[in-house]
This record gives structure tokens, C-alpha cells and sequence, in this order.
């Protein structure tokens, strides 16, 4: 086994144990690279299918290409696509910040989607390595019932146990790839030669690290347009990943607020 | 200051930084961020700015401590993950806090590192929390540290002191069986002896903790052990059965037989299933989450175990474990748990609190609890085999969570169990699906039959009556035969001929044998007159037989005489009334003689109860002592 067939392994290990122990279970997908890698992870560990629906919030704001991406790919990769709206911003928390107001859509749209389909637990992309916050996460992660994220409170996890069982009304968040790291998403993409949403790839010396909506994410200069191309340029930068990203960086604790609140 | 990159191309080694709460851990991760160029561009300058805001100095800890709570507070609250690389290979660094009352959150971070740094204020010196800490990086399987002595700056770079703080921790470590590869002093504050080479300490020459790390092998992966698979879950898919899990040790060729415990089933890996995979597998190896098709349908469910036929696993109802509790109330024994070890989970029952220890000078005491934070040896006991490995063999399967309900409330490793053998199904039919060991390793305690014997009048229903609550209280199954519940139901076709009284003890002795193969504890109180009774009892009830004479002269028994009985056997009015009309031999040999005459019901009940602590319940499982090992 070489390192990636490690974290590979790993991943499929945590999504086995979340659709053993939750039903029903959804996984969201971004239309990210992550949540790409996600599925891709979850068709390997139930052996080419994905047992439960593939989740996009969706916000009405992604990019064109993205849309296409999801087209096109809910086919070819045989999900069982749920893509509902995310309630307007007029019914979000008006304090927040601009970006962050907007993003914060998605944590309306979750709630929404766990109401209406009754999810007890949802499988998501973050990674420890993205942001400081999400280096706090635990690989099963519980929420109080309005969806809320308490740091203080997390619950002991070692030796791959997993907190599995709790108090009805707790909301469970699983996240497969909180041990990989950007490089490595990307080195898995290559190896296995997994579609992504072209925005990726540098176009006009531009292309998106991290890829959100119209309006909330921002390209980075780049020339990179092949996946070799883009580790060499991420195992030479000292940028992080979500620089381009508007929410984090409104106020110092913005992406904190929009986390304890229930985003992603 | 980004390094060749071949290295890059390679899982993280994990490290865990543990250490008193003002030690110095954050500081000596955030400035070895630093030093190795690991920091994100500008996340030193946004750093600064924010302390520029809050009109507080900047510290190299806020690098880590990036969440507002923490920066308030100005201490870690959850174990961090944070990456960075050196010449030689990345890392992620595990940044356990140092808060008592958080260390469930360093177990959490630390139990997956390959690899610790202590760090000790050279100022302070070993403290109680050190001292903790060190114990559970070994307790948790962490099997390499170094140590950094910190904030040299504060002690004049004094190699006096240093050499005072190497030397306390070098003894501690000594004791616990933790070596510690070096010691290495630092000021975390400057950068000295981090990633480079300290100017103020001339008189240190060992490595700077950067190459101390960099030092650290990788962890030895278990292929080499029997092959060992934990079911995950088991799938169905196109009319095929999916038997999925991760291989923890060993690996296994495509049509090798396994063997499925605790079942004992074999059948032969037909299919090793994948999707996308860039070629067919031949073999599995430690570490694959693999789905695998077997030959026969076999009963497979989560939690069993497969293994190679020629290595068995180990199994046992009882465990001796080495245990951290994480819990606010106190372990108590007799408590019941959720073991969760590997993918099983079982039901067990703290069996026996057997030593306490106290980490800070790791004395070892009897203790009837455990108290939050505490380390004990514990033994558990399980109603269901449990099929496991000992810590030191295969970590992953010598390892396990203590679940109260929802709550994670301890942790522990395995160190000895009372091992039972599970006989193979796939070889002949066993006469016996289960064997009184096996009843006797689940209820702690074999079954018996105390046969009472004694004139009628001597005391045998009231000190039955007595011993059955006493026994019930302590939590042993028992239960009293007596004339009244046998003579009136299974036995009421016979008289009081001596053919039927011998016919009535026979009878007796078979339901007793019954009751006692069920693993029960039966009090037989009968008269039981003649010594060829006693011994036909004997003959049947076989080794579990104890015989208990109640003596008690016959003018004593006559003048309690409650029930009136001797008056009518003086009279006549009852016939064949042992003593009087009938035999009566007093055991020769008895187990144990009571005399009723002399002694009271509570001195009675005392003189029984010890006797069966002595020769019953010793009987009962010991575990293994962990210093057998």
C-alpha cells in the first residue's frame, strides 16, 4: 500500500461505518473537487453504486459550468440526485456580513434538506487542512437539533471508534476526508483520472482553488491546466486554499459565526 | 524555504505535542511552523494585526490558537491538526491540549500519532500533568517520544538545570517503560534548538528537535501477523453476499479459506470485489478495505472476526484491561458498559476493580473506583465471547472504547483475558453447544449443590432460607429444594417407605444436577437419613456435590419442634418419622457440620457463607496478572 491507497482506504472505512450505523444518509455534494472525490470514494466502498442520494444546495448562483458538471455527471455517475433551492437570503440572519449573508443560504438549505428528507446524517467534504476551525472536526461529528456546531462540547473519538449513537434529535455530520490534504485530493485526482468542473483548470492565467458561488469566490492567478501542473503549483505556494473565498475573510471570526451556525 | 518536494508525496507522519498547560507547546509548534516555512503567506502579518487590535503582544501560539474563544482565553481547548514539513518528510502535528479536564481531547488527537514530543518548562520541571500525559502516551500504544525541555531563555541557558529536569524525567520515564530516544533542550520563544542549532547552549550537542522528529522511524505495519479482517458489514449485491471490512493484520491470497469466529465456520475467498480499480486483486494486505465473496453462506455479521483457519484469534467472556476514564462520575464495579473493540460491540460488566494507579508517583492501590482521569486494571466481564488480541500482539484488535449509553466514557487496551476455547462447527457435531466452563466463565462462578442433610428440626429450611437470600443479594443465581416445593409437585407420587424416600433422593439429586449444570447455585435441604442415600446423591451429582450436615442433638430439634411433629411421632400419629421410627445415620464425612445447637442463625449463616467463598466461588475466572505477560 502506498500513501494514498491508505487515505483511500481509510475514507472507505468511514463511509462504511456512517451507512451502517445511519439511514437514511445523504452525502453533499459542493460540486467541488472534495465532494467529487467523495462520491468517487463512496462508489469504491459500495462497489460501484452509491447507496443514498448525492445532495447539492443549490443556491441558484453556481457557475454555468458547474451546472453542466452536474448534468452531465449525476448520469454518468448513476446518482440519485436531490437539488432542491435554498431558501431566499431575506431569511437570513441580517447581522452577517455580505458574503457571508449569502453563503449562509446553504446552512438554510441543509436544514431544509434534513427537515424534508429526514436525514440523520450527512456525509460532507471538509478537510482539517482548509481552515482552522475545521481542524477542530471530528469524523462524526454531532449537531444540536437546530443544526449548531459546539466545539467546547465534542465528544471523545480515537482508535477509529466512532461516535455513532446518540439522543434522539442529534444531526450527525461525517466527514471522510478530514485526514487529506489539498495535495492530496489532487494527487487522487490524478491517479484516478476523476471529471472535474473545468474552472479548475487555468484558462486567461486564472483558474478556482476552491470553488463556490458567483459573487462569493474569487479565481487565482494561475497557468496551471493539467493536475500535475496544479500540485506543482500548490507544493510551491504559501497561499491558502481558501484565499479566494470572500466569506472567510469579511471579519476575523466571520467563517467561526457561519460554522457554529450550521455551515459546512 | 519550500523544500524538494519528492518527499511531499507521502502521507503525513502524524506527531502528538503534549505537555503541562504553560509549558509551551503552542509556542514551540508556532514558531517550528515558522522556521520551516510551513506558514501560510500573511498568516503571520494577520496574526500580528490582530494583536495590534486587542493591544496584546504577539505570541508565536496564536498561530494555532486561530479560534476567537481560544485567543480570549489564551488556551487550546481541542486538539489541532496542524501540517508542515521539513527537509526530510511532512507531518501532521497533533497539538493536544493541556487542560486536565480536556484530556479527552488530547486522547482523541494523540491515539492516532506515530510518534510524541513532551514538552517541559525547564523553569518548572516535571509537574503532575507531565507526568500524566507521559503515562498515556504510553498507555494509548504511542511507541516513541522525545522529550524538549522548554524556555531555556528563563533559565539562563543553565546546562545545571537542564541536566536537573532530564534527570527527574529520564527516572519517571524509566518506570513506565518509556524510552525516550533524547532530550533535547530548547527555547521555543527564539527558535532555539528547534530547527536550528541553539547559539546560547554551546554545551549541547545532541540533535535539534527538528532532526529528532525527522529521526523518528515509521510505524511497523502488522502484514506480517496472522491475517486478521474485523466484518464491517456485509452487503448483498447482484445475489451476491459482500463480507466487508479492513484487514488489521496479515494478508490472504484470492482463494485461501478463512474462518469466521466467533462462529468457527470456514469457507474459501472466491471474489475479491472492487470498482475502478486499476487492476484485479489477487491478495489482500493489511490496511485494504476490502469486500470479499465466500464460497458458502456462511452466518457472517458485524463484528465477527475472519481469520486464517491455522491462527486462531483469542476469545474469552473475561478481560483484564488496562483502562483510562474519561467519565465526571466515577467507575464503580459491578457497573455495566458497551465495549466497543474493533467493529464489535459488546455488553460487559466491570467484573473487578483490581488496582488503581496513581500516575504522579505510580503507586498501585485497591480502589472500589475510578475516578475521572484516572488509570486502573480492571477486569471485564462479558455475557458473549468476546474475540479479541492482546494490545501488545495487534493494537487494533487489543484495543477498545467504553461506551455508558451515548457517552464515551474510557478507554482500554488488553492485557489478559481468560481464554476459552470455541470448538470448530465445521468438524464434528459437538454433543454440547455449551460447556459448563463456558457457563462458568459467563456467570464468574461454577454451579453447585450444597446438599443439607439433618434431623428434621435442625434448622436446614432456615438456614436454607437465610443462605438462598444472602447468595441472592450478592448476585449469584441460586435456589433452595425442599420437601414443600418437590413433595408436593414432581414428587407427590411418593410415599414414606423407605424405598420411596430413596427414590425421593434420587430424584432430588437428578434435579439438582439439572439445576446445577444450568449453572446454579441449589441449596438441597432433605433429611437424607442413611449414608447409601447420601451417597447415591453423591454418585449423581458428581464433583459440584458439597454435603452440608446440619447437627443438632435430637433433644434439641425435639424441643423446637415448631411443627408439633415430634409430639405426633412420640404419639404415634406419624409413622416412619426419622430418629424415632425410622434410620437416622449421621453423615460420616460431611463437607461442612453446622451445629445448630450451639451456634446462632447469624453464626450458622456465617460458617456456610465462607465455606462456599472458599471452595465455590474460588473457582471463579482470575485473570490473567498482566506481569505474566
Amino acid at each position: 500500500m502506498d500513501d494514498i491507497d491508505a487515505l483511500e482506504a481509510q475514507s472507505i472505512f468511514i463511509l462504511r461505518e456512517a451507512f451502517n450505523k445511519f439511514d437514511p444518509i445523504g452525502l453533499l455534494w459542493s460540486l467541488g473537487k472534495d465532494s467529487c472525490v467523495m462520491i468517487w470514494l463512496a462508489k469504491k466502498a459500495f462497489l460501484g453504486r452509491m447507496p443514498f442520494p448525492a445532495v447539492h444546495l443549490d443556491t441558484g448562483k453556481e457557475f454555468p459550468e458547474a451546472y453542466a458538471f452536474r448534468d452531465t455527471y449525476s448520469k454518468e455517475w448513476d446518482l440519485n440526485l436531490i437539488a432542491d433551492d435554498c431558501p431566499p437570503i431575506e431569511e437570513v440572519d441580517a447581522s452577517l456580513p455580505p458574503a457571508s449573508r449569502f453563503a449562509a443560504r446553504k446552512s438554510l438549505g441543509l436544514q431544509q434538506a434534513i427537515d424534508r428528507y429526514g436525514f440523520k446524517a450527512l456525509i460532507t467534504g471538509i478537510r482539517r487542512d482548509e481552515q482552522a476551525t475545521r481542524a477542530k472536526e471530528r469524523v462524526f461529528s454531532p449537531r444540536g437539533a437546530d443544526n449548531s456546531w459546539d466545539f467546547r462540547e465534542q465528544p471523545p473519538e480515537f482508535w477509529d471508534q466512532y461516535n455513532t449513537d446518540f439522543p434522539p434529535g442529534t444531526h450527525v455530520r461525517v466527514h471522510p476526508l478530514l485526514h487529506w490534504t489539498e495535495v492530496d485530493i489532487w494527487r487522487y485526482i490524478q491517479r484516478e483520472n476523476i471529471p472535474m468542473v473545468p474552472l479548475y483548470y487555468a484558462k486567461d492565467g486564472q483558474r478556482f482553488r476552491s470553488l463556490g458561488e458567483i459573487g462569493i469566490t474569487e479565481p487565482i492567478k494561475s497557468n496551471a491546466t493539467t493536475i500535475s501542473e496544479i500540485i506543482n503549483e500548490l507544493e510551491a505556494t504559501k497561499d491558502p486554499e481558501r484565499a479566494g473565498r470572500t466569506m472567510d475573510h469579511e471579519t476575523e471570526d466571520s467563517f467561526e459565526r457561519l460554522r457554529t451556525m450550521g455551515y459546512l | 524555504m519550500k523544500n524538494a518536494n519528492v518527499k511531499i508525496r507521502e502521507r503525513a507522519f502524524p506527531i502528538v505535542i503534549v505537555g503541562h498547560i504553560d509549558h509551551g507547546k503552542s509556542t514551540l509548534i508556532g514558531r517550528m511552523l515558522y522556521d520551516t516555512g510551513s506558514l501560510p503567506t500573511g498568516k503571520v502579518e494577520e496574526l500580528q494585526a490582530s494583536c495590534d487590535r486587542r493591544n496584546a503582544p504577539f505570541e508565536w501560539s496564536f498561530v494555532l490558537d486561530a479560534l476567537q474563544l481560544e485567543r480570549d482565553q489564551a488556551i487550546t481547548v481541542d486538539s489541532t491538526q496542524i501540517w508542515f514539513h521539513t527537509e526530510t518528510r511532512r507531518y501532521v502535528i497533533i497539538d493536544a491540549p493541556g487542560h486536565r479536564e480536556f484530556l479527552r481531547n488530547m486522547v482523541t488527537g494523540a491515539a492516532s500519532a506515530n510518534a510524541g514530543v513532551i514538552v517541559i518548562d525547564a523553569e518548572q520541571g516535571v509537574s503532575e500533568q507531565t507526568r500524566r500525559h507521559a503515562y498515556l502516551l504510553h498507555l494509548i500504544g504511542i511507541p516513541q517520544v522525545v522529550v524538549a525541555v522548554n524556555k531555556m531563555d528563563l533559565v539562563n541557558y543553565s546546562q545545571e538545570r537542564f541536566q536537573a529536569v532530564e534527570a527527574e524525567m529520564k527516572a519517571y520515564l524509566k518506570e513506565i517503560e518509556l524510552k525516550a530516544q533524547v532530550m533535547i533542550p530548547v527555547a521555543a520563544m527564539h527558535g532555539d534548538n528547534l530547527g536550528l542549532r541553539s547559539t546560547n547552549m554551546p554545551w549541547y550537542s545532541g540533535p535539534t528537535l527538528i532532526d529528532a522528529i525527522d529521526d523518528f522511524p515509521r510505524a511497523v505495519v502488522a502484514t506480517e501477523r496472522p491475517f486478521r479482517m474485523p466484518v464491517q458489514d456485509v452487503y448483498r449485491q447482484d445475489g451476491r453476499r459482500l463480507i466487508v471490512g479492513r484487514v488489521e493484520s496479515g494478508q490472504l491470497e484470492l482463494g485461501s479459506a478463512i474462518t469466521v469466529w466467533p462462529t468457527g465456520r470456514s469457507a474459501d475467498v472466491v471474489e475479491i470485489k472492487q470498482w475502478a480499480a486499476a487492476k484485479d486483486a489477487k491478495s489482500i494486505t493489511t490496511g485494504e478495505s476490502v469486500a470479499l465473496t465466500l464460497n458458502d453462506e456462511l452466518f457472517i455479521e458485524r463484528g465477527h472476526v475472519l481469520t486464517v483457519p491455522t491462527a486462531r484469534p483469542r476469545s474469552s467472556n473475561s478481560l483484564s484491561v488496562r483502562l483510562f476514564w474519561l467519565s465526571s462520575d466515577p467507575l464503580r464495579q459491578g457497573e455495566s458498559l458497551t465495549l466497543k473493540l474493533a467493529t464489535a460491540e459488546y455488553d460487559v460488566t466491570i467484573d473487578s476493580i483490581d488496582t488503581v494507579i496513581d500516575v504522579s508517583d505510580l503507586s498501585r492501590h485497591r480502589g472500589t473506583q475510578v475516578p475521572q482521569n484516572g488509570i486502573a486494571e480492571v477486569t471485564l466481564r462479558s455475557r458473549s465471547t468476546i474475540t479479541y488480541e492482546l494490545f501488545h500482539d495487534l493494537p487494533a484488535l487489543g484495543r477498545a472504547v467504553l461506551l455508558d449509553g451515548y457517552d464515551v466514557v474510557g478507554g482500554c487496551i488488553i492485557e489478559g483475558g481468560q481464554d476459552i476455547e470455541i470448538a470448530s462447527r465445521n468438524l464434528t457435531a459437538v454433543t454440547q453447544s455449551v460447556k459448563a466452563e463456558e457457563r462458568q466463565a459467563t456467570n464468574g462462578y461454577p454451579g453447585a449443590v450444597l446438599w443439607m442433610s439433618g434431623l428434621s428440626g435442625a434448622g436446614k429450611s432456615t438456614l436454607a432460607m437465610a443462605l438462598q437470600r444472602e447468595l441472592f443479594n450478592r448476585g449469584l443465581q441460586v435456589y433452595t429444594l425442599d420437601g414443600d416445593n418437590v413433595r408436593n409437585g414432581l414428587n407427590s407420587d411418593l410415599g414414606f417407605s423407605e424405598e420411596e424416600r430413596a427414590e425421593n433422593i434420587r430424584r432430588v439429586a437428578e434435579v439438582s444436577k439439572l439445576f446445577s449444570d444450568a449453572g446454579t447455585i441449589v441449596i438441597s435441604a432433605f433429611i437424607a437419613p442413611t449414608n447409601a442415600a447420601r451417597a447415591q446423591a453423591r454418585d449423581i451429582i458428581g464433583d459440584q456435590f458439597h454435603e452440608v450436615y446440619i447437627s443438632a442433638d435430637m433433644s434439641v430439634c425435639e424441643s423446637r419442634d415448631a411443627k408439633g411433629l415430634y409430639a405426633k411421632a412420640r404419639s404415634g400419629e406419624i409413622n416412619d418419622f426419622t430418629g424415632i421410627s425410622s434410620p437416622w445415620e449421621p453423615p460420616e464425612n460431611p463437607d461442612l457440620e453446622i451445629n445448630t445447637g450451639e451456634l446462632t442463625l447469624n453464626e450458622s449463616l456465617d460458617r456456610i457463607v465462607t465455606y462456599i467463598e472458599g471452595k465455590i466461588l474460588i473457582a471463579k475466572d482470575k485473570a490473567l496478572d498482566p506481569s505474566e505477560k
